[in-house]
């Protein structure tokens, strides 16, 4: 399948980050520790996660190479590797310690970073544009750093890579997207658009549940002990919460004209605005 | 209910579900006003690897039978009758390949079956030959190295859409059945043409279309057995069908059930939702057990044919009536617990009726599987006299 698909032999060697989430429809926060409760939620691979291992799987197919799919979190983050695996890359490695627990994006990006050095070096590094649990988007491109390569977020489609080994893509903006080329190699995060990602394959899924997956410690990945999990996390959640819901509204139906003027006479008199007659803006 | 699946039957049936709720739900509606045949969906099921449950390993299968067959079916009727219709016709069309190819005929056809890139189709029904499949008239004349077949066939599922053909024609027409023979038929051999395309009352996403014969030559290699041997291999090929429209009916029942359930617990008439009524309760007890019977027999009956089970014919027959006739009846509920609403083609339910009705007529009609499994036991009695 890959060769009738290919654009040009790169040899590509990609890798992508994935992170294990509960399932976004079932969240649910501890309200005393302000942390979410996983206990009985399934878990899933972050949904943008997913387009990021489709598109390195297309480029793949476009382009030849390896896909490599790694991901930190708790022994159970294994599923996640072998969910993964059944979409068809070549390999996973799961980053699992003690040590890991607790870290923040700075942590979590360097421990990454450590793996991604040791499995590479890499072409492409693709990741989603951020995790449905903790929406900050930090960890992709602090694992550009860490590792002294550009980076480009929000990627929606991945236009080619030349021969001279260039990658051109847009990356989203509100009210279009602008076009970068970057050299490879380079660390990318996707958005929903970029593709839609395939249903795994039976084969897949039998060859997956076979599939060995390394688990690499702190020791491993030759990181101290103060670098990782929570010692090596200067952030510290204070407190997470639901915002509360904006209680009463009142909405101004008929016609257009006629409701404009109510609202309007309606936030005068209550000193929101400043009336005509009172010195207000004409 | 438990049913014990090992863990791929589990997954095959996963991925089914998957595939049923993310692809084919989208465009259910849509393809049954507008009877479009589902291309993309025949894809998607190929790519899942999901054509190969049933095709032995030798031939890029991955082994199982009749069983794994009928969870894919039922999961994706659930969803769509019609849709699913498309997978389990190029089952029904696999079948007698595997059951009565030679190797080289399974090297020829069944990987290439596995993928799902190509469709089977099986044709053995004519205007004059229904319930009597005996009285078919399509001929198939030996010549030289070749078979030549002439007739038209009728209502066949996947028609136009498949690639591989078993035809059912007369090689020695004074023998009557006796004298018929199952012949392999590519779509685009040169006098192989196709008729009209049927507008139906549901399943409409399915292809049925009639298959014109005008002196098609064949090579004599695409006899599947031996000649004479047309109708041992149609009443084979149906014993293994048989569980596949009745996987079928419980998918459309167990759908039409889901969407009452829900429906009901929604829908709130004198001031409370309809589900907190006894009449209404007391139907969806019915329907729910009527549906876990019906399943229960179709999957005993798939774990038999896998099994090898020399008698077949009236177990076979049995899992067909049962479950095609608790489709009827469970989607004709459906129907009246969604009250007008189920009348609508805005709701779903009314299409479940539609789709539910050709379970109880095609592959044998319920009144011929009454017959057999009544000949079955009539026979089985005498035996056991002597």
């Amino acid at each position: 399948m890959s060769d009738s698909r290919m654009e040009q032999p790169l040899n590509l060697r990609l890798a992508v980050c994935i992170k294990q989430v509960p399932d976004t429809t079932n969240i649910r926060i501890n309200p005393e520790t302000n942390t979410l409760m996983r206990e009985g939620v399934a878990s899933i691979i972050n949904p943008f996660d997913m387009y990021a291992l489709e598109e390195a799987l297309r480029l793949k197919e476009r382009y030849g190479g390896t896909v490599t799919v790694i991901s930190m979190g708790p022994p159970q983050a294994e599923a996640a590797l072998r969910d993964a695996l059944s979409f068809g890359p070549d390999k996973a490695v799961l980053l699992s310690d003690r040590a890991f627990a607790g870290a923040d994006t700075l942590a979590t990006s360097l421990t990454l970073s450590a793996a991604l050095k040791k499995l590479g070096p890499f072409d492409v590094i693709l990741a989603g544009k951020q995790a449905m649990d903790g929406d900050t988007g930090q960890v992709g491109p602090g694992i550009a750093e860490n590792l002294g390569i550009p980076h480009v977020t929000e990627i929606r489609r991945i236009e080619a890579i030349a021969e001279d080994r260039r990658i051109t893509v847009q990356r989203l903006l509100e009210d279009g997207y602008v076009r970068l080329r970057a050299a490879l190699p380079v660390l990318l995060t996707v958005v929903k658009e970029i593709n839609e990602p395939r249903l795994p394959s039976l084969r897949g899924k039998m060859n997956a549940k076979k599939a060995e997956i390394p688990r690499w410690t702190a020791e491993e990945l030759g990181l101290k002990p103060e670098e990782t999990g929570l010692n090596g996390s200067p952030t510290q959640v204070m407190k997470i919460f639901t915002p509360p819901k904006p209680e009463g509204g009142k909405l101004f139906k008929g016609e257009v004209k006629e409701s404009v003027a109510t609202l309007l006479s309606e936030l005068t008199g209550a000193g929101i605005l400043l009336g005509k007659g009172r010195g207000g803006a004409r | 209910m438990n049913y014990f699946l090992t863990e791929e039957q589990q997954m095959i049936k996963d991925l089914a579900a998957k595939i049923a709720a993310e692809k084919i739900s989208p465009l259910t509606a849509k393809y049954d006003e507008e009877g479009i045949f589902p291309h993309e969906i025949v894809k998607a099921l190929g790519e899942a690897d999901l054509f190969r449950v049933f095709i032995p390993e030798e031939y890029e299968g991955l082994g199982g039978g009749v069983f794994e067959m009928a969870l894919v079916v039922e999961e994706l009727s659930r969803v769509c009758g019609g849709i699913a219709l498309a997978y389990a016709a190029s089952g029904l069309g696999t079948i007698p390949i595997i059951l009565f190819g030679s190797d080289e005929q399974k090297k020829k056809y069944l990987p290439r079956l596995a993928s799902g890139e190509t469709l089977a189709a099986f044709a053995l029904t004519e205007a004059g030959a229904g319930s009597d499949a005996s009285a078919i008239r399509t001929t198939a004349k030996k010549d030289g190295d070749s078979y030549v077949i002439t007739g038209t066939k009728q209502w066949i599922t996947n028609g136009g859409e498949a690639e591989i053909y078993t035809v059912i024609a007369l090689t020695d027409p004074d023998r009557g059945a006796r004298g018929s023979s199952a012949i392999i038929v590519e779509r685009d051999t040169p006098g192989f043409t196709f008729g009209k395309k049927e507008d139906k009352m549901g399943i409409r996403a399915s292809a049925t279309r009639e298959l014109i014969f005008d002196e098609c030559r064949v090579p004599a290699g695409q006899l599947l057995g031996k000649e004479g041997m047309g109708f041992l291999v149609a009443m084979k090929t149906f014993d293994q069908s048989r569980p596949g429209v009745a996987a079928q009916a419980v998918g459309i029942a167990q759908g039409a059930l889901d969407k009452a359930v829900a429906y009901s617990n929604e829908r709130k008439q004198f001031g409370k939702p309809i589900s907190s009524f006894q009449g209404l309760q007391f139907m969806l007890a019915d329907m729910a057990t009527q549906v876990e019977a019906a399943r229960a027999l179709t999957y005993q009956v798939a774990r038999n044919v896998d099994a090898g089970e020399k008698n077949l014919a009236g177990i076979s027959a049995m899992a067909k009536v049962m479950a095609s006739d608790t489709a009827m009846k469970v989607t004709t509920d459906a129907v009246q617990v969604f009250g007008g609403y189920g009348y609508m083609r805005e709701y779903p339910v009314e299409k479940m009726m539609r789709d539910a009705k050709i379970t109880q007529i095609y592959e044998g009609t319920n009144q011929i599987q009454r017959e057999v499994i009544a000949m079955n036991l009539i026979k089985e009695q005498i035996r056991g006299k002597k």
